[in-house]
């Protein structure tokens, strides 16, 4: 199989992913299925961030599974550089993988503890074939430099011998090894304190502009999701409600459940020094074993109707780029937040 | 260590306008040892909190405040090391006989943790819990106490209470979980409640909900709260102050408007100015500063910023004081940032200026 990053179409080509999970039902009833992915659909070109943000159980990391292939999804299409991962075989599949990895939220787990930080880059290297010893060692010195770890200070270390900042900058060294075209960031950061979490997200801006990367970038933190992305996916309860240019879906979201999140975060602008105190919409999370009819969001929506319980909203277009799953978009009501962020 | 001087003086929040206080802490230190190492946990920290007040303490992992705040409920292993004083409502806490000690926690200091799942008995049904911790502070019947449950269960709004009473903890979800965690805390009519990273690990949304009933919590019932959090945002939402700590020592104090809107050492500056913001644009790059927080097992002389601050100069070598540099606003430094009301033409990008800035954004109305 080749795989051309100069194709024409996108780098990503997701349709109609749904991933089911089987369950035990309230009171240990067998049979019940989670419904984790539900019928989703995105695209992303090459050198492009998408941001994924949703609430926890909202399916985020099950969608990311779901596109490399880990496991595969139970039906939908997932074409990455031209080619349907989904009809691929084992050794085809390992192939493509090399062109998309992943970076996760535990810095120390992803990373065996007796291995030196030199071997653990250089893996990815032996793994797919790159023979000369001396060659492997030149590009894990310049992959070290490239994610601002000195190959001569950190090379021998292990692990536990580093910052958790420190191991995630390994973890990122090993994930663009191999020169792919798409990073999967799930909650690549959450483990971090703020100013090392700084110094991580200006790295992986710094890789995108240098190496041309994309990311898939998962988190539960909408204004972090907001200073990496280019586009952002709002996932609620395994479908995606809104899609949009990230300036844009915060300046105005269209999807209710998009605005609840936005009005739940606690903030403070340092220029003002005003302070912005959440008003949380009311109520819980409905269960993905048995998500409501029609739309899942509608039993918390301060907007649902009757057409919102016996219909399903499709993800729609209603400005360009801006897509919503939502029978009442607030397209008229998006002053307010627009007031709230100036 | 001479930056101890002013730390034995009146701690911050006492002055001109100061209310009760219910809580006085000054110059706390606790040390472990460890294989031989000495970890310096917490480094002569002093704040007072008035009675139904919200203090929040904000730093980063490792910073001293869950060791700060595990001292006052006499909650450290044998191996801790504890001097300073901490006062509630007089009574000396540090030092205190367990047996006494006992007495207190729960009925006048009670604390809610991270993780709900570990504050609860997975066995016991949620009722029996509460019950069980009501007993514990009174002499009601097994009857009384139920009711009395239920009612807290319906304080902290927990949906369906009377059906909730005999279910298991895995019933619940992560928020409600949470809410039975505040209603077994709340069982001794505690004048101070203790949160440590009560919402880190919920939703945003639920974490809102369940920040709107302590307030709730807080106004009804006069109670008074240690908010413990990594994160800005919810103290400045939450607070009325707010101790910054950094390597176990407070390095700034003010009203929450005060401290965000004048912030003026440059280790609250630096973490104002990585915070991710939704005011800001897309692809921003975050202002940063090199190096991380320093080892408590070799702690740097003087100011313990000083390795990773823009501003420090042979003077940092010296620890900088703890002090009221301006009414209700403390600070320890020798070089703070200039108020930005004073000098606005400053330039933003100036090292040791005004990280705290965020890069301007193109955001209009
Ligand atoms: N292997 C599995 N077996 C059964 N259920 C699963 C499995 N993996 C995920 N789920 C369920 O699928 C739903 C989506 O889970 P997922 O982990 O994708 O959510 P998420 O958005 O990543 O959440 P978080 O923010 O907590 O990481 C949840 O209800 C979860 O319990
Ligand atoms: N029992 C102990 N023995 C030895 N060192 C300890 C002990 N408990 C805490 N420490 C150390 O004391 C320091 C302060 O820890 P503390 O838990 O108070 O930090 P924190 O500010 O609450 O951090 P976090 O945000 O991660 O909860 C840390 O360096 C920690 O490793
Ligand atoms: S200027 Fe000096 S005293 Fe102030 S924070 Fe920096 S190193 Fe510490
Ligand atoms: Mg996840
Ligand atoms: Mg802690």
């Amino acid at each position: 199989m080749i795989m051309t990053r100069e194709a024409g179409g996108p780098l990503l080509d997701v349709r109609d992913v749904v991933q089911e999970f089987a369950v035990r039902g309230p009171g240990g009833v067998k049979g019940a299925k989670v419904h984790a992915v539900s019928n989703v659909s995105f695209e992303m070109r090459a050198g492009e961030t998408l941001g994924v943000v949703g609430e926890t159980g909202s399916g985020k990391s099950t969608l990311a599974r779901s596109v490399i292939q880990a496991p595969r999804p139970k039906s939908g299409v997932v074409s990455f550089l031209g080619t349907d991962l989904m009809t691929l075989g084992r050794r085809a599949l390992t192939e493509a993988r090399r062109h998309m990895q992943m970076v996760y939220q535990d810095p120390f787990g992803s990373l065996n503890p007796r291995w030196r930080i030199t071997e653990l880059v250089e893996e990815p290297l032996r793994g797919y074939g790159v023979r000369s010893a001396t060659q492997r060692r030149a590009r894990v010195a310049e992959l070290l430099d490239l994610v601002g770890l000195d190959p001569s200070v950190y090379g021998g270390r292990r692990p536990h011998e580093l910052s958790g900042g420190q191991c995630q900058r390994v973890a990122i060294a090993r994930a663009i090894a191999l020169n792919p075209a798409l990073i999967v960031c799930d909650e690549a950061v959450a483990s971090l304190d703020v100013l090392i979490q700084a110094q991580v997200l200006n790295l992986f801006e710094r890789l995108r502009t240098e190496l041309g990367l994309s990311y898939l970038f998962i988190s539960h933190d909408l204004a972090l999701v907001k200073q990496v992305s280019d586009r952002v996916a709002v996932m609620h309860l395994g479908r995606l409600v809104e899609v949009g240019p990230a300036g844009e879906l915060y300046r105005r979201p269209l999807h209710p459940y998009t605005s609840a999140l936005l009005d739940s975060i606690p903030g403070l602008d340092p220029v003002t020094g005003r302070v912005r105190r959440p008003s949380p919409p009311a109520g819980e999370p409905p269960s993905p074993i048995n998500p409501p009819s029609g739309c899942r969001f509608r039993t918390r929506c301060p907007l649902a109707r009757e057409r919102c319980a016996q219909e399903s909203p499709e993800l729609r277009e209603p400005f360009p780029g801006h897509q919503v799953a939502c029978h009442f978009p607030l397209a008229s009501a998006s002053e307010d937040h627009e007031k709230r962020l100036t | 260590m001479s930056g101890e001087r002013a730390d034995t003086l009146a701690p911050p929040g006492s002055g001109r306008d100061a209310g009760r206080a219910l809580l006085e802490v000054r110059d706390l230190r606790v040390r472990f040892s460890r294989g031989g190492r000495r970890v310096h946990a917490v480094n002569g920290l002093s704040y007072r909190l008035n009675a139904g007040e919200i203090l929040a303490i904000i730093g980063e992992s490792g910073s001293g405040k869950s060791v700060s705040a595990r001292t006052l409920m006499g909650l450290l292993p044998p191996s801790a090391q504890v001097s300073g004083s901490a006062r509630f409502e007089g009574t000396e806490l540090l030092g205190m006989p367990e047996r006494e000690m006992r007495g207190w926690r729960g009925a006048e200091i009670a604390m809610v943790f991270q993780d709900p799942a570990r504050s609860l008995n997975p066995t016991m049904r949620i009722g029996a819990q509460i019950t069980e911790a009501i007993r514990a502070h009174s002499d009601m019947s097994r009857k009384q106490a139920a009711a009395r449950a239920v009612e807290l269960l319906k304080l902290v709004h927990l949906p369906a209470a009377e059906r909730r009473f005999y279910e298991y903890p895995h019933q619940l979800s992560g928020g409600m979980r949470q809410r039975v965690v505040i209603a077994i805390a709340l069982a001794g009519e505690p004048r101070l409640l203790i949160a440590d990273e009560a919402t880190t690990a919920l939703d945003v949304t639920t974490q809102a909900q369940i920040m709107e009933l302590l307030l709730e919590l807080q106004q009804r019932l006069g109670m008074a709260i240690i908010l413990i959090s990594h994160d800005l945002g919810l103290a400045a939402s939450y607070a009325k102050n707010v101790v910054v700590m950094y390597a176990g020592r407070a390095v700034e104090y003010a009203s929450a408007e005060e401290l965000f809107a004048h912030v003026r050492m440059p280790y609250t500056q630096a973490l104002l100015g990585a915070i991710p913001l939704l005011e800001r644009e897309p692809h921003a790059l975050l202002p940063v500063i090199p190096g991380q927080p320093p080892d408590p097992a070799a702690l740097p002389a003087g100011c313990p910023f000083r390795p990773r601050c823009a501003a420090a100069t042979d003077a940092c070598l010296e620890p900088p004081p703890f002090e009221e540099h301006e009414p209700g606003h403390w600070w320890a430094c020798w070089h703070p940032a200039k108020d930005p009301a004073e000098d606005p033409a400053r330039d933003p990008g100036e090292p040791g200026g005004a990280h705290a800035r965020p890069v301007k954004d193109g955001v209009q109305g």
